[in-house]
């Protein structure tokens, strides 16, 4: 019933069908937190129109986005964690680091609040609260961009919240999406960056409890992977999208995103 | 939950709309996990066959080996092949990684060892069946395989398809070797995983039905015709 020359027409046909298309493409290796807060769809259709170059983005926690780039499986590598994109670039797997945006960080956490955090602009004291009351908090314990900055908000505290893993401090061990779906399913609080939390879908009846404090800056920077290093870097292509996204057209295009009427990430390249 | 109900409306829509985009995203997924059991069957089927009629030191290990390796967790396949694929790896050089290549290679690893075991089961019964004939007619080892892989193909299209449905339900190597790229690398599972972290539930649950639904045209299509060549073979 199988003759054998339609099932070979019909493996030919899977697995030849195009596979890799012969255009103009960059690897971005970037975070979730901008691609699923919908930024990129916005934005580089216009870069794609304008140099005809398709940018893949492949999108995982800065840790790992790093990680992949330092093994030369990506072009440009866009993410939010200072001072590893600067050991990154010292260590030579990068060319240069430069800023692009920012926007900031918050904690949400249940109504009922707690650790009665409410409406501090203290990041700090609000952790402190939420410790001392041994209130239920998510970490994303994945070592991305938002995973580090809450350790080192948890730092400036003093406190070990990893001493009690497992009771009321919480790892996860996710993305930014799974995080938040856990703290709002356990209603624990947690850090998120301000792009996800506005385009999130399931915030149940969660709020922001702290906002506004400054160190809850959040600085995203870009860099070429190192050619010299990987040879394979597409660094005409990969150099002409951090030109862009630094330039006039890129940054309006940001400073542009906007859902619900909120924008998202503000454009600060120097 | 008021998700349910929506999630189903929600599935109709997106199918009767023909959304290009999901268009896409299905016929990735169906290309990737039907090459990838194509692979599996052509490595799998000789392998499994081998086991069942061969007598060899070891056997017993093979068997065992072959057998938990069934259950080889989707996510260390993927970083295997990650690695294995990855610039700084090996085989860097195919350039294969973030490619629907690298995906069909991850989901054959997958599921090749699920097709030679169930094939080694379901031909090593049958061989029991015809030793004895074979060998009053002398027939040469590969004419045996042939007439007993020939002999077991409905039960050997069953096992094609629990292949299968490992391969299209699987996210967690897909998502790593593939990268999950919009327009180039996302399929069914990486797509539902995509809505779930967006918050996006009812979206992600919808496209989970569809998904469902794709598995049960595949199987339909695979029963129909299964009992169509059975009435010609009976006619």
């Amino acid at each position: 019933m199988f003759p054998r020359n339609l099932l070979c027409l019909l493996s030919i046909a899977l697995l030849v069908s195009p596979v890799t298309a012969a255009e103009r493409s960059i690897l971005l290796q970037s975070t979730t937190s901008t691609a699923n807060s919908g930024l990129y769809n916005a934005i580089l259709p216009q870069f794609e129109k304008e140099t005809g170059i398709k940018v893949h983005v492949v999108a995982v926690g800065t840790g790992q986005a790093i990680k992949n780039a330092m093994n030369g499986d990506g072009d440009v590598l866009l993410v939010h964690a200072k001072p590893a994109e600067e050991k990154f670039v010292a260590e030579g797997y990068g060319v240069e680091r430069f800023d692009v945006m920012y926007n900031d960080f918050i904690i949400v956490g249940p109504p009922t609040d707690p650790a009665d955090t409410d409406g501090s602009r203290d990041a700090e004291a609000a952790l402190r609260k939420i410790a001392e009351t041994r209130s239920l908090f998510a970490s994303r314990g994945d070592n991305s961009g938002t995973h580090k900055k809450e350790q080192a908000l948890w730092k400036d505290t003093g406190i070990d919240p990893t001493a009690d893993s497992g009771t009321w401090y919480r790892e996860t061990g996710s993305g930014m999406g799974a995080t938040l779906n856990a703290a709002v399913g356990m209603g624990a609080y947690t850090l998120t960056d301000r792009g996800t939390w506005i385009s999130f879908r399931n915030k149940g009846d969660f709020q922001i409890v702290v906002e506004g404090d400054s160190r809850l800056f959040n600085q995203y920077g870009v860099i070429l992977v190192n050619p010299a290093r990987h040879p394979n870097v597409r660094k005409e292509d990969g150099q002409a999208f951090i030109d862009w996204i630094r330039g006039n057209k890129g940054q309006q295009a940001i400073a542009d995103y906007k859902l619900d009427g909120q924008q998202l990430f503000f454009p600060n390249a120097k | 939950m008021q998700d349910f109900g929506g999630a189903f409306s929600l599935a109709f829509s997106l199918v009767l709309s023909a959304d290009p985009s999901l268009l896409e995203i299905i016929l990735l997924s169906l290309r990737v996990s039907l090459s990838a059991v194509l692979l599996a069957c052509m490595i799998g089927l000789p392998l499994g066959t081998l086991i069942a009629m061969a007598r060899f030191r070891g056997r017993s290990v093979a068997l065992v080996v072959l057998n938990s390796l069934m259950g080889l967790p989707p996510v260390v396949v993927g970083l295997l092949i990650y690695l294995l694929l990855s610039n700084a790896g090996p085989l860097g050089w195919l350039q294969l990684l973030y490619t629907p290549a690298a995906m069909i290679v991850a989901q054959t690893v997958l599921i090749f060892p699920i097709i030679a075991a169930l094939s080694r089961e379901v031909v090593e019964q049958l061989h029991t069946e015809y030793a004895e004939q074979f060998r009053s007619l002398s027939v040469p080892t590969r004419q045996a395989a042939a007439a007993l892989l020939w002999d077991a193909r409905y039960s050997l299209l069953t096992v094609a398809l629990a292949g299968f449905g490992r391969a299209v339900a699987e996210v967690g190597a897909v998502i790593i070797v593939g990268g999950n790229i919009d327009h180039l690398t996302r399929v069914m599972t990486t797509a539902i995983a995509l809505e779930t972290s967006k918050g996006d539930l009812g979206l992600a649950l919808a496209l989970g039905i569809v998904l469902l639904s794709i598995s049960l045209s595949v199987n339909a299509a695979v029963m129909a015709l299964r009992l169509t060549s059975a009435r010609f073979a009976y006619a």
